[in-house]
Parts: C-alpha cells; sequence; structure tokens
C-alpha cells in the first residue's frame, strides 16, 4: 500500500498513534529526571559525586525566598478576596458568620497551594526552562558531559529538591497570610474579633486540611520542576527557541497543576 | 586513505573505526576512520556539513552511534558504563567552540570547576592552579570577570584554561579560530602549538580554517560530505594530486582574493559549500 492509498481514517490513527508515542516518550523523560535525581541524591557520595548542598540552597534562596513578596501579595489578595464572596454567598441564607469554616477550608485544602504553585511555575519553573535552554544552546550542557559532570546531578536535582522543599514552604507560608488577611476583612466587614476569627479557624482546622494541601503543593513542585528542564533541555533553534520552550514550560506547568490539584482532590476525598 | 602514514608510531590515543553516524534519518558519518597519536597535534579539516562536528561528537561520546567503534586511551566507549565514562572523560580536555563558559560563574569558578567537581583539593590550591592555568593562556587577573565581559577571543582562551584544568592527555578543540580576526586566531595557533609544547599534550583541533591548520597540524585528516577524503602530513596534504583535496585546500586561498560574492555569502553565513568546484 502506497502514502496515497490512505484515508482519512488510516490518517487519523497514525496522528493519535504518534501522539501517544510522544506523550508515552515525554513520561518517560519525566520518569528518567526523576529517578536519575533520586539515584544521585542517593548514590552520588558513594561515587565522590555528590549532590551539592551548596547548588540547593542557592536554588532555595532563588526560588522560594526572593517568591515571598509576590506570594505574599497574591496570598493576602486571595484571602480578602475569599472572605468577600463569603461573605456575599452566605448573606443570602443569613449565616455570614459561618464564613470562617469556609475560608479555613478552602484556603488550606485549595486556594494556597494552588497560587503558590501558579506563581512559582511563572516564577521558577519559566527560569529553569529558559536557563536549560540557553546552557543546552551555548554547549555548556554538553561542556559538563565533556567534563565527566552528569548535568542531571550537577543541574537538575539541585533544582528538584529545592523545589519539593519551598513549595510546601511557601504554601504554608501562604495559608497564614491568606487566613490572616482574610482574618482582617472578617473582622472589618463582620465585627468577629480576630482572637476569635484565630479560635474558629484553628478549631475546624486538623491535620488532614492542612496536609491535604501541602501533598498537593509537594507534587506541584515535582511538576513544575520537571517539566520546566524537559522544556529547557529540549530546545532548539537558538534565541527564539529559549522564548518557545519558556512559554511551553509555563503553560504546560500551570495546566499541570490544575489538573492534577482536580484528580488529587477527587481520589483523596473518595 | 591507509596511504598516509611514515610516522614512528607512539601510542594510539584516539582510534575511530568505521564509523557510521545518522542525524535523524540523514547520513552523516559513512564510515570514518582515525587514528591519533600520542603527543601530535591532529587536525580533523572540513567544509561546513562535512560531518567534521559530528564526528568530534560522536568521539567525546556526547552522540550516539549508529556502528563503528571508538576507542579513547585505548578504551572502547561503547562498553563504558556512565561512571568508567565519567573517569575517562576527566582525562581529556575539550574547548568549545563558544567557549561554553558557564555564564552564571566567574571565569575562576568555570576553570576550576572541573576540580570542585573531581578532587577533593582544598580551595586554595584550586584557586593557584586556576590562576597558573590563567597564566598560560594570558589571561592572568581576569579570574573575577563574568563571561559576558569577555571578548570572543578571551572566551576562547579561558574555555582553553577550564579545558587544561585536569592536565588532561587529550585536548580537543572545536573550531578555535572560528568568530575570530585573524591577528587574535592566529595567537590561539600559537596557543595551543605553545600548549603542546609546554604540556605534551595531544591535540585534536576540528577547524574549516586552512591556513590555520597548516600551521599547527603535525598530521590532517580531511573530511568531505561524511568521509575521510585523506589522512597525512601538511606536506603530503598539499602535494597530493587529487582534485578535490586540493580544491578544500585553495578556497580558502580563493577566497582571500577580493570576491564580494563569497565574501556576502561568509557574511550570510552560507559559508563553505560553494567552494566545492
Amino acid at each position: 500500500m502506497t502514502a496515497g492509498d490512505h484515508g482519512p481514517l488510516t490518517r487519523l490513527a497514525a496522528g493519535v498513534g504518534r501522539r501517544t508515542v510522544a506523550a508515552v516518550e515525554i513520561f518517560g523523560v519525566y520518569g528518567a529526571l526523576l529517578g536519575g535525581s533520586l539515584y544521585w541524591l542517593v548514590a552520588g557520595p558513594r561515587q565522590r559525586q555528590p549532590v551539592r548542598l551548596g547548588s540547593v540552597i542557592l536554588q532555595m534562596m532563588e526560588i522560594g525566598v526572593r517568591a515571598i513578596p509576590i506570594i505574599a501579595t497574591m496570598a493576602a489578595t486571595i484571602g480578602v478576596m475569599l472572605a468577600i464572596q463569603g461573605i456575599h454567598t452566605l448573606k443570602l441564607f443569613g449565616a455570614e458568620s459561618r464564613v470562617v469554616i469556609g475560608i479555613a477550608l478552602s484556603v488550606t485544602r485549595e486556594f494556597a497551594p494552588l497560587i503558590t504553585g501558579i506563581i512559582i511555575a511563572g516564577r521558577s519553573g519559566s527560569a529553569l526552562a529558559a536557563r536549560l535552554g540557553t546552557m543546552t544552546i551555548n554547549q555548556e550542557i554538553d561542556a559538563l558531559d565533556a567534563m565527566g559532570v552528569n548535568p542531571v546531578r550537577f543541574l537538575v536535582a539541585p533544582a528538584l529538591f529545592a523545589m519539593i522543599i519551598m513549595v510546601p514552604a511557601l504554601t504554608i507560608f501562604s495559608d497564614l497570610v491568606a487566613l490572616f488577611a482574610a482574618g482582617v476583612f472578617v473582622g472589618v466587614d463582620l465585627g468577629i474579633s480576630m482572637a476569635a476569627y484565630i479560635d474558629q479557624t484553628i478549631e475546624i482546622l486538623n491535620t488532614d486540611h492542612v496536609m491535604h494541601g501541602l501533598s498537593k503543593s509537594a507534587i506541584f513542585a515535582v511538576l513544575i520542576a520537571l517539566i520546566g528542564v524537559a522544556n529547557g533541555a529540549s530546545v532548539s533553534g537558538g534565541a527564539e527557541g529559549v522564548g518557545r520552550v519558556t512559554t511551553r514550560a509555563v503553560v504546560q506547568s500551570i495546566s499541570a497543576i490544575v489538573v492534577t490539584d482536580m484528580a488529587f482532590a477527587f481520589l483523596v476525598t473518595r | 586513505m591507509g596511504a598516509a602514514v611514515e610516522y614512528p608510531a607512539p601510542a594510539k590515543v584516539v582510534e575511530v573505526s568505521d564509523l557510521v553516524a545518522h542525524f535523524g534519518s540523514r547520513l552523516i558519518l559513512k564510515g570514518v576512520s582515525l587514528d591519533v597519536r600520542e603527543g601530535e597535534i591532529m587536525v580533523i579539516m572540513g567544509g561546513s556539513g562535512s560531518g567534521k562536528s559530528t564526528l568530534l561528537r560522536h568521539i567525546l561520546g556526547l552522540e550516539r552511534r549508529t556502528s563503528g567503534t571508538i576507542r579513547l586511551l585505548g578504551e572502547d566507549t561503547s562498553t563504558l558504563n556512565a561512571r568508567q565514562m565519567s573517569d575517562l572523560r576527566k582525562k581529556i580536555g575539550v574547548a568549545f567552540q563558544g567557549g561554553a563558559l558557564f555564564s552564571s560563574m566567574s571565569v575562576g569558578d568555570n576553570i576550576m570547576l572541573p576540580l570542585h567537581e573531581h578532587t577533593d583539593l582544598d580551595p586554595t590550591t584550586m584557586e593557584i592552579m586556576a590562576r597558573l592555568k590563567l597564566e598560560v593562556v594570558d589571561l592572568a587577573g581576569f579570574e573575577n570577570l563574568m563571561p559576558a565581559e569577555l571578548s570572543g577571543g578571551m572566551t576562547k582562551r579561558a574555555a582553553f584554561a577550564r579545558a587544561i584544568i585536569m592536565d588532561p592527555r587529550i585536548l580537543f578543540c572545536d573550531e578555535p579560530s572560528a568568530g575570530l580576526d585573524p591577528v587574535v586566531a592566529s595567537a590561539l595557533d600559537d596557543l595551543i602549538l605553545r600548549l603542546r609544547g609546554a604540556l605534551g599534550m595531544t591535540i585534536v583541533v576540528v577547524t574549516h580554517e586552512v591556513e590555520s591548520a597548516c600551521k599547527i597540524a603535525d598530521r590532517m585528516t580531511l573530511l568531505d560530505n561524511g568521509e575521510v577524503l585523506f589522512t597525512g602530513t601538511v606536506d603530503e596534504v598539499r602535494a597530493h594530486p587529487s582534485e578535490r583535496i586540493q580544491n578544500l585546500l585553495n578556497r580558502r586561498a580563493e577566497t582571500d582574493t577580493i570576491d564580494p560574492d563569497e565574501y556576502l555569502r561568509r557574511l550570510t553565513g552560507e559559508d563553505v559549500d560553494g567552494g566545492r568546484v
């Protein structure tokens, strides 16, 4: 059969097949990056090629500490937004005072991890993709390879571990900021004192709620790092290519975060 | 190609035989064989698209070959595991075309990186060694600059300093004079000769610059269209009767005389393939 004999159905099937193979391939890349990073963390010291603590701390500064102002601003905004919407909605039933439950649960379970993940994806996922992309184009990755330094150990593992530590840490931070900001608004709007608000919040929240958010944020961290690295490393075509993979990394990681968020919530609440 | 050599043969440190390589479905190297002997400067020369850079990437183990064998310092690279390969790579140095310095690190940190990663030396010793190598490449005092602050020639010299920091047995240089003005390019050629003289290392240079190749080479391998045309000393290459080889050699001389079209082509990056007459 020649190429001309293929009908539209065959072409469609071939297209689906190709995309499926590509998708499986991408998961293979993610798996290899994650496995490689863990391997170097465990086996690196024995081979006298450890994952450098200094590099991890440097990345933690870049990914985490420098993101504090923007995370604080966004978390506070989300907290106030939830308070406004909550009070407005509950007013319909005359149950405004119940707003604290809504705020406490939605901040810790949903909004704090989500907003943190999205900001880190935009800020550090893109930076990671751009850095890896530029390094690939400048042959810096080849240079590492050629000098016997494994790029996964040297570049990927520090970023991944810094991400896994800092995204949950920032999520706790945004939990606190969002809850506090919402408390201030609730206090002004409904006249509930901050002490009473805090008491109620602590009563409502248990470890499960907080851990639900934190576990998700750790998964987001892995997704952001792997998607950033895989896109950066797949760059082709110079500076324009770097721009392209950076954009792609951000879009893919935010999409992955939102989809994972839904899937995680579905599975855990069954 | 066996015709060439009457050298008293010291050990072969690079042995490539029947290397076949594809890029996607395109055949790039069509059974390339090549030996480099200890202590010599071997220049792999060819135009763009000749496969010389691909050949270098294969020798360095950065690409997966289709078939053929590559032995580096006597070891068949296809049989080595990642750890053995990493150990082998500590004995070679590579100066990449654009320098490939890490832009986030100072020149000094760039040069010390292999020491940091592969040795337990104390920081002071590493700094002294880095300064020593910077002296060798005439960049003394530049260790605190960032790569972005260096000129093209300085970047290449810094890349040389990093490549030789571990005192490698073989130094590979990818297009050392590409993108440089003739004076700086010639200074780099002198540096390569000096490195071999002072440190006694084997040097493999990949270039398309005929003049530079003739100046530094002990032996040359001419590559065209993924095939080795000839391997021999500079005199043997110059005296070779083959028209293809003479075209390859003389192209440069022709373009050096005033030929506005060729000059424009070179500026627009269409460069060398047009030279095959």
